[in-house]
This record gives C-alpha cells, structure tokens and sequence, in this order.
C-alpha cells in the first residue's frame, strides 16, 4: 500500500516535472538552448583574436544572442499597449562606419550580403554635396506594402510598427513593387541560419526563422523594446546617428543622450524622406548641416568591393574612363 | 438535329478535321509536349532550389512571368469582348469565327494565372489567398476577377457548344465510341425543340452582354497591380484604359493568325474568307491608332513634365544604350507597321495582314516588357549594389523554358480542340447567299 502510494506520489511529481519542463520549453525556445550550451560540445569554432590570430573554441563557450518568442501571434499583431515607436536619424552624424549594418546583421542572423538597414549615398544634385544616409524601414503611418498585401501578411500595429508574418506570406513580392524605399527583400534561397535558430517557433516580432520564398524587412527589433533594449543598430552606431524612442513619451535617445522628440525635429529641421508621396513615414531625418565628417571618411576605408558601390560619386571622372 | 444544305455542307466539309488525327498533328502535339516537359523540369527546379534559379531579384522583383501574364490574360479578355459585340450585333460575317474568339478566351484565362502562380514563393500557401484574402489589394480584386472570369467564359463557350455537339452525335462521326459517348453527354439531351432553343439564345445573350463589361472590368484590375503603386511608368491613370485597348488590339492579332493558320492547315477558305481578314484587319487598324494614341500620350506627358523620378524611367526607355531599339521596335513594328499595312490598298491581303499581326503581337509582348522591367530597374533610392544581377534584370533559362513551355500549353490547346470540335461552327452558320432564309432563321431564333 505505501509501496503504491510512493510509486503514485513519484508518478505524479514526475508528470509534473515533464509539464513544467515541456512548458519552459516551448516558452523558452532558444533560452532552453543556451541552458545546456554549458556542457562541452563537440562543435569547434574558429575565430578571430584580439591579437589577430585564428583560434578554436568549443561552440558552447560562447556567449548566444537569445531570441524569445514571448509573445503569441496575436499580440505580435496588436503591438506593445501605448508605445508609438518613431525614429530620429542625424545625417550630420553619419560618416558610414557601418557598425549598425553589421550589428543588425548579427542579431537578425542575416548573411552579409542581405541588408535590412542600408547606408546610401546621396548626391540630390549635380552641385550639392553628398552625403551618407542610412536607411532602415520607415513603418509608414500610410504603409504602400501594407495596403496591397493579399493575404494579411504585412501589417500596421497600433505601436506604429509594419510587420510580416512569414508563416503566412505567400511570397507574391506585391509589397516589394509597392514599397517605394526599397526596404524589403526576398529569400529568393533557402536562408542559411544557425541549426536552433532554424527550429524556432515563427515570430513576426523576430521575424526568424527566416523561410525560402518569403519577404523579410527591418523591423526595428519590438522584441528588445518589450524589454527595455534599444535596436542593436541604434546601440552600434558609435556616433550616435540613430535616435530611437516612443512618440507618446516625446523621447527619442541615442543611447548616450535622451532628448525630446519635438524639440529635436523642430530644432533641427527634421524632414521625412519623400514626404510627397504621401507615406506618413515614421523615420525622421535631420539635415546633413554642420557636419561632423568629411564624406570621403567613410569612403576611403571600405572593403573595395563596398567601395565599388559608391566610385560613381566619389570617383566619377575615374568611372568614365 | 436538323441542319439546313448550308450547315450539312460546313459538316460535311469539317467531318475529316474532328475524324482524323494525322501524322501533322501528331507531330505537333508531341512537340509541344515535349516542351511542355521541359517546362515542368524548370519549374521542379524553381521549386526545389527557390526563386534564386530565375532572373528576378530584389529590385526588379517581377520579370518575363508576369509580361507573360499580361499577355495571355489580355488575349483572353479580347476574345471575350470581340465574340461578345459579335454575336450581340448579329454581325453576318462574324459567325464563323466567334467559335474562334472563344477558344482564345478560354485557353487564355487557363494558361495566363499559370504565369502570375510562377512569380509567387510558396506555392505550398496558395490557400492563403481564399481564407485569409484582404478585400483592399488589387491582387486580390484580380483573383475574383479571373476565377469569375474563367468560369463565364467556360460556360459562354459550352452554350454556344451545345448546339455542335448535338449535330456531332446525330451525325455517327468515325470516332471512336468514348468520343461519341461524351459527344451525346456534353449535348444534354439537346433536340432542337422550340425552348430548348429559346433557352440558349437568351442565356447566351445574357452571359455575352455580362462579359463585356467584365471584361474591361478585369483588365483594369490587372493593369491596377501596377497603376495601384507609386511607382514612376505605372502610377498613372491611364493605365486602365491603356490596358483594355492593349488586351483588345493584341488579341485582334492572335485572332487573325489562329484563323490564317486554321485556313491553311484544315482548308477553311469557304469560311475564313479574304472579307475576314480585311475586317479584322480594319479593326485592328482602328485599335493600333487607339493604342498608339494612349502611348504616346503617355510618354509625352512624363517627358513633358520632367519629374526627376518619371524622367529616369523616360530616360531608360529612349536611350539607345538601354532600351531604345526595344521602344523603337515596339512601337514601329507594333503601331505603325500594322496601320500602314492595312491602309495601303496594295498590302491590304490575308498575308500580309497576318504577318503584320504576327509581328505586332510579338511587339506588343515586348512593350509588356517595357511596361514592367525598366520601371522596377528605377527605385526611389539609389540601387548602389555590386551584385548586377539585382541591378539590371536579364531572364534565366528556365524563365525562358517556362516561357515557351506556356506558348506550347497554348499551341496544344488550339490543336486538340480543333479536333475535338469543328473550328468553324456548325449550327451558328448561316447562308451568306440566301438572304431570305437567314432571315426566316433569325425569326425563329429571336
């Protein structure tokens, strides 16, 4: 009878053991991985050294960038209750270092060549001066893309925030024809992605796993915000380009200085690119006035294969010939 | 079923047409097949690998597909209007070929949504589009337009069948007996009694006055995926009409070469006559005036006013170095050719006016390409890419496959159809001679 009882009692705490754990699991997602990455696994990984030298380390060592999906599909449409995300850029700040496309890159899992932030530069005519400008999605208030999407993929959310749902994205590219930015790209291939990633549960607010066949844009990471994080390119960039707040609070930060939003668009002349289209986007850019770079500083230094990019206004005569 | 001398002559004449099925079409229908195959390895590929195997990439995010789909689409919609006004004004000379007209419009409404189906990702979620569908996108409209579409042209092209068919199983054809069995069910049990008539003739009447309207209906919708962005070339309100006029002028042209091609291969000459071609020919010469109106007027318009954005798209199109001798191409051979052709006395014969309908559908499938391509190769901002292939569009081999493997699904349907059913019809004939009896005819059919 007490044999029973305890065979019972043990019966039942195991049942709840495995719920609990099957619960922290899928709640979890990849936090579940990076639990057991503190046993030695057999995956090397090389590396770059401080000291320039390749090295090899246990993959398990190495510190993970977690993405949790927190939220459920349909609080990923409503958005985060009360926040109206907008975005301030300082053209006068920008010398295309490049440090928010790698970061970006990084914590999205996107491979170099796919560019959900990009740097252009801008030449508005024949005698103006160019300039560096760093383009993310603007989350239109009019959104173009969210108005032809067939199928309720891209959507607005009342955080101000344009999103895409890749589980249901037919990859009909609509939103590419009407996205007059030229934010969004397509996974005209299977996406290479780390193996966990890969299995995650889909997540708008992520936007990963990235899926063959379907679009993917910038997204301005709401899963760090439901934290308290800032976007990892506002956090990059290491001359405070990017301002990043919430509309209703009137703050925007750069990560080393918090202003007021109206304050800073009306003291410095913020204007929305292409505002004659009638997008109402959400990225306000601050003139390239009292500069703190020459442009060719962020010119000389890239990889030529970058460089080649931007030769016809840097170099032009060298182009002709 | 009981037929006039006239209409037991057509049958007579037909009778081999739908009876054998020789060496020639044999040979066609395997070369069309065989291309259809090697459309079917493209498209295992494009499944399988993903969109990476075709030109397409992020800024030029639509290409040969597409053109493709605004071709066929727009054929079909021609058909429906030319058999429709047709067989709504009792045209005399109209009879023999509005059989003609609604092939084209059926074929073409099953071959062109292949095309639009070939530029989407996942196949895998088709789905989507019918349980999660947002009535606010213009692909959406151009979903229910089409599957309404199609279904209205099956249906106009069965009415007017089952006459036919019922003449076919009175007429113990030398087929084989599944022919005959399916030649008696799709009749229905049609005996040419007073109602049964009376029933045809008004649906039919009914079914052509809707799909007129539909018609214009769905091309606008197909020209407003484009019209709908704002995107410099497409973001224009012309782009409904224009693409009305442009369905209607190249579907003209498929018209007139299916019926040179029906004459010399079945010896339809009693039928397709000389006065066919001329009449056609003087409406596709009235459209090629209309067509050249509106893109001149289009051109003209973003050329005169200069924006920075529509100028580039301008620039593109008339600079020798990019897409000139294509504009030059499609507008000479598309617009002036087909218009000079008809007008000079001299040329105005079957043959010419063929090939110079030949020559402008294909210009006018070019002009589709002008239409798509060089606007998407001019985004708002800066490409500054060094990849090419996501700078300047160039179509991949199994887009071209695929291309052609859709021009043989066309091909092979006109071929197996034709001997299936008569391509000239048999009841809908009536005497050009007898003025009388067509007379008497038509009262009793009204």
């Amino acid at each position: 009878m007490k044999q029973d009882e305890i065979n019972d009692k043990s019966r039942r705490e195991f049942i709840k053991n495995t719920a609990i754990a099957a619960v922290a699991a899928t709640a979890c997602g990849s936090l579940a991985c990076s639990c057991s990455s503190k046993k030695a696994s057999s995956e090397k990984v090389k590396l770059l050294s401080p000291d320039g030298e390749i090295v090899e380390i246990d993959s398990a060592y190495l510190n993970h960038q977690e993405h949790m999906a927190i939220v459920s599909k349909l609080e990923a449409r409503e958005g985060i209750a009360g926040k109206k995300f907008v975005m301030v850029v300082d053209l006068a700040l920008c010398k295309n270092a490049r440090k928010c496309i790698s970061a970006c890159q990084k914590w999205h899992y996107r491979p170099q060549e796919t560019e959900w932030l990009t740097v252009k530069l801008m030449k508005d005519s024949e005698k103006a001066a160019p300039y560096w400008f760093p383009k993310q999605c603007f989350h239109c208030d009019n959104p173009p893309c969210v108005k032809v999407c067939p199928v309720d993929a891209t959507y607005k959310r009342n955080d101000g925030l344009v999103l895409i749902d890749n589980d249901r994205c037919i990859g009909c590219k609509f939103c590419m024809a009407a996205c007059p930015y030229s934010t969004r790209v397509f996974n005209w291939d299977e996406p290479e992605q780390p193996f966990d990633i890969r299995n995650l549960a889909s997540n708008p607010e992520t936007g990963l796993p990235a899926k063959v066949g379907t679009v993917e844009k910038c997204d301005f990471c709401p899963d760090r915000a439901r934290e308290g994080l800032l976007p990892p390119c506002v956090e990059a960039c290491p001359n405070g380009v990017f301002y990043f707040g919430d509309e209703n609070e009137d703050t925007v930060t750069n990560g080393s200085e918090t202003v007021s939003f109206s304050q800073l668009i009306k003291d410095r002349a913020a204007y929305r690119f292409l505002e004659e289209l009638g997008t109402k986007p959400r990225v306000y850019y601050l003139p390239p006035k009292d500069r703190q770079f020459p442009v060719e500083r962020g010119y000389e230094d890239l990889d030529s294969n970058i460089k080649e990019r931007f030769k016809y206004i840097m170099e032009p005569d060298q182009k002709k010939s | 079923m009981e037929l006039n001398s006239y209409q037991q002559e057509a049958l007579n004449y037909q009778r081999p047409n739908i009876e054998k099925f020789g060496k020639r079409n044999w040979f066609f229908t395997i070369f069309f097949g065989l291309w259809i195959l090697a459309g079917l390895y493209a498209l295992y590929l494009q499944i399988a690998k993903g969109h990476g195997v075709t030109g397409m990439r992020d800024n030029v995010v639509w290409g040969l597909f597409i053109v493709n789909f605004i071709f066929f689409i727009g054929l079909s919609y021609a058909g429906a209007i030319i058999a429709g006004v047709l067989h709504l004004l009792r045209v005399p000379w109209g009879k023999p070929i509005v059989r003609l007209a609604q092939m084209m419009t059926v074929i073409s409404i099953i071959v062109g949504p292949v095309f639009i189906l070939l530029c989407v990702g996942r196949f895998d979620r088709l789905w989507h589009l019918f349980f999660y569908p947002r009535i606010q996108s213009p692909m959406t409209w151009d979903v229910m337009a089409v599957v309404t579409f199609l279904v209205g042209a099956v249906l106009l092209l069965y009415l007017a069948l089952i006459k036919d068919f019922a003449v076919y199983r009175d007429a113990k054809l030398n087929v084989p007996k599944w022919r005959q069995k399916l030649y008696a069910f799709f009749a229905n049990g049609y005996q040419g009694t007073a109602s049964q008539k009376k029933h045809i003739i008004v649906s039919q009447n009914l079914l052509s006055i809707i799909m007129i309207p539909l018609s214009i209906v769905v091309a606008s919708i197909l020209s407003w995926i484009f019209g709908m962005t704002l995107r410099p070339g497409w973001h224009s309100t012309i782009f409904g009409p224009y693409f009305v006029l442009g369905a209607l002028f190249s579907g003209c042209g498929v018209l007139i070469v299916a019926m040179w091609v029906y004459r010399r291969m079945y010896k339809l000459e009693k039928y397709f006559t000389d006065k066919h071609f001329i009449n056609l020919g003087y409406i596709m010469m009235l459209l090629a005036a209309g067509y050249g109106y509106f893109t001149f007027s289009e051109y003209f318009t973003s050329w005169f006013g200069s924006e920075k954005w529509d100028n580039e798209v301008i620039h593109k199109l008339f600079s020798l170095k990019e897409y000139g001798w294509w504009t030059l191409f499609a507008n000479v051979a598309g617009i002036v050719l087909p218009i000079l052709i008809v007008a000079i006395p001299a040329t105005r014969k079957p043959k010419w006016i063929t090939l110079s309908a030949f020559i402008m559908v294909f210009a006018l499938w070019v002009k589709r390409y002008l239409i798509i391509v060089p606007t998407l190769e001019s985004p708002a901002l800066p490409m500054q890419d060094t990849r090419m292939e996501y700078v300047k569009y160039s179509a991949t081999w199994p887009e071209w496959v695929l291309t052609f493997a859709g021009i043989a699904t066309f091909l092979l349907f006109f071929t197996l159809i034709s001997k299936f059913v008569t391509v000239v019809p048999i009841t809908g004939l009536e005497d050009p001679k007898a003025k009388g009896q067509q007379s008497e005819t038509d009262k009793t059919e009204e």
